[in-house]
């Protein structure tokens, strides 16, 4: 009852109206670059030149996929090396993460041991600059620790990614209720059990949310100063070195970036409201 | 008095004690926090005051890095200009996207939601999608762009967009926005939804009588945890551009017309290993951004008080 006055108040159609229509145009502009790359992508090569260009195709081919397949079979290292490289350190470095950054976020959030606030506190402030501004630090770290050359360079700092503890710790906190904990305790389970039969369930979307920003983040790394030898580089990098090719690769092009975009575009669909609901406990509170 | 301070150290060490479980549970995380994120902020704060070169410290120099980063290096103003100009562009602008969309998406209904939800946040992790620009921008008539002004007649001949100076910085910025509704994005959603509905029906009585009002007396105050946060993610990430601009333009761009500090660095550091200079960039650049971020962290404090 109160719902329907509440929206005959302040809910007027013509607003509605202009709103949706504000918005459709909007979505369709963000949309345009990836219609245009996934339109490319099936053009034969005739059509990829015909001036004025157009988005929609007539004679739709997957030829452009082929090609790029064939491509990186000729590279010296194998496409599907790369392929591995990606999908290994992708894996390895999600899962640690979120193992890792929930243990920690329970422990932060909920066992609060001596020193723990101020240890939060550290890593709200080490999320005001990019990772970017270690870089030369970190080469030097890494190449004390001997792992250059070595997937682990860039699962280990992965693991200790601040975003995913933030999330995660204002999910747990707000999420779980002490006298849940207090009661299995009683029960005499052991913190460890309490972690993962009742906290770990209970967060589940927080853990999906940090599963999915891990991996589109480890899916996307390209090249960098850690991994010098081509067999160990990642798929992006071999892919970005495709694209380097310039509008002369248009068709193949478009096809690798439809191949890289399709992965985390359907993971955050099938996601999207676990996300959503990490996100509301997400807040900076004072 | 030697009876309360015993009672407190042992206390102490009890408390340690029952924190036992707490430390074990936190440990490995924060072993590798400290080594990759912690202890390079020292070790870069450091360097920038020697002469390192990747192999060896000769000298302790002070801050002549310092000095010879504002007095005698022409390129670093130029990128320290454009990294304050992309920043205080996009950073708000990407923000108030952010929010405005959220907002807007939310105001559909549910199905439909999802979907609008996914067309703006889809190209934030497209990975390297965004060179699609280069495509649609392309420097000859095959480009969307182009072909399309030429055709009205607008222009006689094409605009090398990512390559003629009075362009590029528009076109990046461009591009920058065009990725900018991510993590915020969702962050603005989610509190969007999570606001008590029985505030907007209370304050319809009250005498608030549109969207409009409802967003800006009730709907703003609400979220203002999860406006600090978007804050967060929108400036650190405003700062660090500089990746998406050298796959646009290349590296170094025509006239340096959008290098940024980011890319002073990676010069510096990556290709002529003067890594006590280098260092220093990086530091000015962590300064920057720790100090936006927490000085907007104490204006949005205020907002709402």
């Amino acid at each position: 009852m109160n719902k329907v006055i509440h929206k005959k108040l302040n809910r007027s159609l013509g607003g509605s109206v202009v709103l949706f229509l504000i918005i459709g145009v909007f979505a369709f502009f963000m949309m345009i670059p990836l219609i245009y790359a996934i339109s490319n992508s099936l053009k034969p090569l005739n059509e990829l030149w015909i001036f004025p260009p157009r988005i929609i195709v007539s004679n739709p081919t997957l030829k452009n996929f082929n090609d790029l397949f064939n491509l990186m079979s000729d590279s010296w290292v194998p496409f599907s090396r790369y392929i591995f490289n990606t999908l290994f350190i992708s894996l390895c470095g999600t899962f640690g993460h979120v193992l890792l950054a929930s243990m920690c976020a329970y422990s932060l959030a909920k066992l609060r041991f001596y020193g723990s606030k101020t240890i939060f506190k550290i890593i709200v402030y080490s999320l005001m600059f990019s990772s970017s501004v270690t870089t030369i630090p970190n080469f030097l770290i890494i190449t004390k620790l001997n792992l250059i050359n070595n997937y682990l360079s860039i699962i280990l700092p992965a693991f200790a990614a601040p975003l995913g503890l933030y999330l995660m710790k204002q999910f747990m906190e707000s999420m779980i209720p002490d006298t849940l904990l207090e009661a299995a305790k009683i029960d005499g389970a052991s913190e460890w059990r309490i972690f993962f039969t009742i906290v770990m369930p209970i967060v589940r979307p927080a853990w999906l949310t940090l599963i999915i920003f891990s991996f589109q983040g480890l899916w996307n790394s390209g090249s960098n100063l850690y991994i010098q030898s081509e067999e160990l580089k990642t798929l992006n990098y071999a892919i970005s070195q495709i694209l380097a090719g310039g509008i002369a690769r248009a068709g193949v092009g478009s096809a690798s970036v439809v191949v890289m975009m399709v992965l985390p575009i359907l993971v955050f669909i099938f996601s999207q409201s676990n996300i959503v609901e990490t996100m509301s406990t997400s807040g900076i509170k004072e | 008095m030697a009876v309360t301070e015993k009672i407190g150290f042992k206390s102490r060490l009890a408390m340690i004690k029952k924190d036992q479980v707490g430390y074990l549970f936190a440990l490995p995380y924060l072993i590798l926090f400290f080594t990759f994120t912690v202890l390079p902020i020292g070790i870069s704060i450091f360097f920038s005051l020697t002469d390192f070169n990747s192999i060896s410290i000769r000298n302790f120099v002070g801050f002549d890095n310092y000095i010879r980063l504002i007095l005698n290096d022409d390129i670093f103003i130029i990128a320290l200009k454009n990294t304050l100009i992309f920043a205080s562009i996009t950073g708000p602008i990407g923000y108030l996207l952010c929010f405005f969309f959220a907002w807007a998406v939310n105001e559909i209904r549910p199905k439909l939601r999802a979907f609008l939800t996914l067309c703006f946040y889809a190209p934030s992790i497209s990975g390297n999608a965004y060179l699609i620009w280069t495509l649609l921008f392309n420097g000859d008539s095959y480009g969307y762009v182009n072909s399309i002004l030429l055709k009205m007649g607008l222009i006689n001949s094409p605009i090398r967009y990512f390559h003629d100076p009075k362009y590029m910085m528009t076109i990046c910025i461009l591009v920058v926005l065009w990725l900018s509704l991510g993590t915020s994005f969702l962050v603005f959603i989610a509190g969007f939804q999570g606001i008590d509905k029985t505030l907007y029906e209370a304050a319809a009585v009250d005498g608030v009588r549109s969207r409009w009002q409802e967003l800006w007396y009730i709907t703003v105050p609400s979220m203002k945890p999860q406006m600090m946060f978007g804050a967060v993610m929108s400036i650190t990430s405003s700062f660090g551009i500089g990746d998406v601009l050298t796959g646009l333009v290349g590296f170094p761009s025509t006239q340096y017309a959008v290098h940024t500090i980011q890319h002073h660095l990676q010069d510096y550091g990556g290709a002529r290993f003067e890594m006590g200079y280098a260092s220093a960039i990086a530091t000015v650049l962590f300064a920057l951004m720790l100090g936006s971020n927490l000085l907007v962290q104490k204006m949005l404090s205020k907002v709402g008080e």
